[in-house]
């Protein structure tokens, strides 16, 4: 037990659970002023969650009650295990060399299926048909997340994060190349909303449709964690996306030359700034100007179009490398 | 593997309902199998309370059963009313009545936008159409005092008159929405999410939709040339050569699903504006109440033996009143209300069959439906199916009262 290790047990979690619920409360401010309305005060998910974790937690009477409270723990466990995978601007991740891009691939899904596996032990109607179409939606949307993950293996020769961030992919690719990775990068802001659970591709929990979904029989504490666990998931996937795709530091672009702490302080609000700016983009402007899919719609965008985007953008990165 | 089915309720609480009905449907994975509607949560007998009141009192009370489309049950009502009583209002009130019916049609029609919007999950929209909406509700506040419950319209008439500064508001209105409905054709009619969320579903076609009795945009959209307003013209309207819109005019074809609804709804608010706009430049001088003493029309009612039917074109539909008066009563002795709605949820049984479970908020938003305005009777079985009647409730009301008062040791 070195004090290092105890700091990424407490530690990351408490600053990995912050940034997703500010992430969060400027996602939902930012929306409000695109409709023009006024918007929560950035603070409003913290109180969200402190309120939710004061509530009773009622378990209903037909639910299989050992998976329906253990599954909000497997999904928060899961994305707080993903946070340490990340390099965070500079910083090494805490786990490297301990597991790469298919592992994170790996927790992600498993978060999905936590939420899928806890809506079907509810056992209310709305939350089996919640989950039956969180099913059928991971099946579409990890294809895609794969094609991507396996585009920058065959680039780098690697799959560890740590390698891929530390030299931006831009530099290293040719022009057929780099049309090769910004189609993966199309096809990964379509993967996006889907693995966030956002709109479009909220279906899995459509409030007018089936009443919040999986969700509906969750309330208290255990609505709390998966709350907590869907924050930390969007800060997590909009960071491996920014690590991916636009791993430029401040130093690389401007040219500075910080030493000491100041580097790792400019460096990481670099990386937070960065962050926003893709979160705005990816997650906020996407959920506010589309309507709802339909499941077979959303199914059919996922293995036809995206799929093609994606595939195209995979063999472009082949004939390069090869 | 043998499929199982699920048995989803929706309602009578439900977040995609904002007033309570029933829909009991099978589910076989997305599918749905079997469908039940039942109404009747929100029976308020207000025909049997119209019956003990005098007239004037029950014209205010009809203005209370439907919350959006709060003109129309009036305008039935005093149409009724002067025919039974056989006066007629001025012809500036008939005018102003129509401008304010029409101006009530263009809230009601963009509310309804929003709500299907925000039923396919496009929040944005909803808010974005409820923001335009507010202009028109801010011109009903300037010339009637309220905003969704009016009180203007009067047997004989109306009770406020139009000014000029109204009529210079109504044309600023006017432009506004001209451009507004330009932006909403876009956004919706043009919008490949919207198409691929609403064409298709809920599709009924023009015999399906006479036999189940469907009446105002519904019907129209599946290609019935129909409108109160065109039929059997009534105030302003009588002048004005209403045409029912029909999709078969605007782009050649009526398929009668839930974005043909969408299009009819649209290039209604267009129509609107063109009658008020007629409405507001042919504004014929003089009185607007053909009775001005409260009195003495309470008086002529209670004199008067006739019956008469109102019938008007709401948002929604057609909305009827039949009225008695028998002359010894200064109210009206028989008064029934038939809601446009009664007519339109027939097409959910027939519209959800098959459907998935996606399209259950596009089919049940997609006539507009107002619960309040259609519930004329509860009949209660009880388990063996037998009809449970007035006297067996009451009955039975009194022996739970008993048997409160021995729990709680109360002693009368």
């Amino acid at each position: 037990m070195t004090p290092e290790t105890i700091f990424y047990a407490i530690g990351m979690p408490l600053i990995g659970v912050f940034l997703g619920l500010f992430y969060k409360g400027i996602d939902r401010r930012v929306s409000a002023r695109m409709t023009s309305r006024i918007g929560p005060p950035i603070r409003q998910p913290f109180w969200d969650v402190g309120k939710l974790l004061l509530k009773e937690t009622v378990v209903p009477a037909n639910a299989v009650k050992w998976i329906f409270n253990a599954m909000p723990v497997l999904a928060l466990a899961s994305s707080m295990t993903l946070l340490l995978y990340i390099p965070f601007g500079i910083i090494k991740a805490p786990l490297e060399g301990y597991g790469d891009l298919v592992v994170i691939l790996y927790l992600l899904t498993l978060q999905a299926l936590a939420m899928a596996i806890g809506g079907f032990a509810s056992g209310s109607p709305f939350s089996s048909v919640g989950a039956q179409r969180e099913m059928v939606l991971m099946m579409s949307y990890e294809m895609p997340f794969a094609i991507v993950i396996t585009g920058f293996a065959l680039i780098y020769k690697s799959f560890s994060l740590s390698t891929i961030a530390s030299t931006p992919v831009w530099t290293i690719v040719g022009p057929l190349g780099g049309l090769g990775v910004f189609l993966l990068l199309i096809a990964f802001l379509w993967v996006t909303p889907a693995e966030l659970a956002k709109l479009p591709f909220d279906i899995a929990e459509a409030e007018t449709e089936i009443a919040e979904g999986m969700l509906a029989e969750y309330s208290g504490r255990n609505l709390a964690l998966f709350y907590l666990s869907d924050a930390v998931r969007g800060f997590a996937m909009i960071a491996i996306e920014v690590v991916l795709f636009i791993p430029f530091t401040l130093s690389y672009l401007f040219g500075l030359n910080l030493s000491g702490p100041m580097l790792y302080i400019a460096e990481g609000l670099w990386f937070l700034f960065k962050v926003l700016l893709f979160y705005v983009s990816a997650v906020t402007l996407v959920r506010t100007s589309f309507a709802r899919f339909r499941i077979e719609q959303a199914s059919k965008l996922f293995w036809v179009y995206v799929n093609i985007i994606a595939l195209l953008g995979l063999l472009l990165i082949w004939v390069e490398v090869m | 593997m043998a499929k199982t089915t699920y048995y989803v309720p929706i309602g009578p609480i439900h977040p995609a309902l904002k007033e309570p009905i029933r829909v009991e449907a099978e589910v076989e994975g997305e599918k749905i199998v079997k469908v039940d509607v039942k109404r009747g949560f929100a029976h308020r007998g207000i025909e049997y309370m119209g019956m003990k009141r005098n007239a004037i009192q029950t014209l205010y009370l009809s203005e209370r059963i439907c919350g959006i489309c709060s003109i129309s049950h009036p305008y039935a009502f005093v149409i009724g009313s002067e025919k039974a009583l056989g006066i007629e209002a001025p012809p500036r009130a008939q005018y102003i009545r129509s401008i304010i019916a029409e101006l009530e049609r263009i809230h009601s029609h963009i509310l309804w936008l929003g709500v299907i919007a925000h039923e396919i999950g496009f929040d944005s929209l909803l808010f974005w159409t409820w923001k335009g909406r507010e202009k028109v509700l801010d011109i009903l506040e300037a010339i009637t005092g309220n905003r969704i419950n009016y009180s203007m319209y009067m047997i004989g008439g109306v009770r406020r008159d139009l000014k000029e500064s109204h009529i210079r508001a109504l044309k600023d209105m006017i432009t506004y929405y001209w451009e507004f409905t330009e932006h909403m054709k876009e956004v919706f009619l043009s919008d490949p999410v919207y198409e691929a969320r609403t064409r298709g579903v809920a599709q009924v076609s023009k015999d399906v939709a006479l036999k189940l009795n469907l009446v105002g945009p519904v019907a129209r959209a599946a290609g019935l040339r129909m409108d109160i307003r065109q039929d059997i013209p009534y105030d302003a309207y009588a002048d004005i050569d209403v045409k029912a819109v029909v999709p078969q005019d605007i782009v050649g074809e009526a398929r009668g699903d839930a974005y043909d609804v969408t299009m009819v709804r649209i290039y209604e608010i267009e129509q609107s504006l063109d009658i008020i706009e007629y409405c507001i430049d042919n504004l014929p001088e003089g009185r607007i109440l053909a009775i001005p003493n409260y009195i003495a029309l309470l008086n002529k009612i209670k004199k008067t033996e006739g019956e008469g039917i109102g019938a008007h074109e709401a948002p929604r539909g057609e909305v009827i009143h039949y009225f008695r008066y028998d002359g010894t009563r200064d109210g009206p002795a028989v008064w029934k209300v038939v809601a446009p709605s009664y007519n339109n949820i027939n097409s959910w049984a027939y519209c959800l069959l098959g459907a998935e479970v996606a399209d259950i908020p596009v089919v049940v938003g997609y006539i507009d439906p107002c619960m309040c305005c259609n519930d004329r009777i509860a009949v209660v079985k009880d388990s063996t199916g037998k009809m449970l009647d007035y006297s067996y409730i009451h009955k039975r009301a009194i022996e739970k009262t008993r048997m409160l008062e021995k729990e709680l040791g109360v002693r009368r």
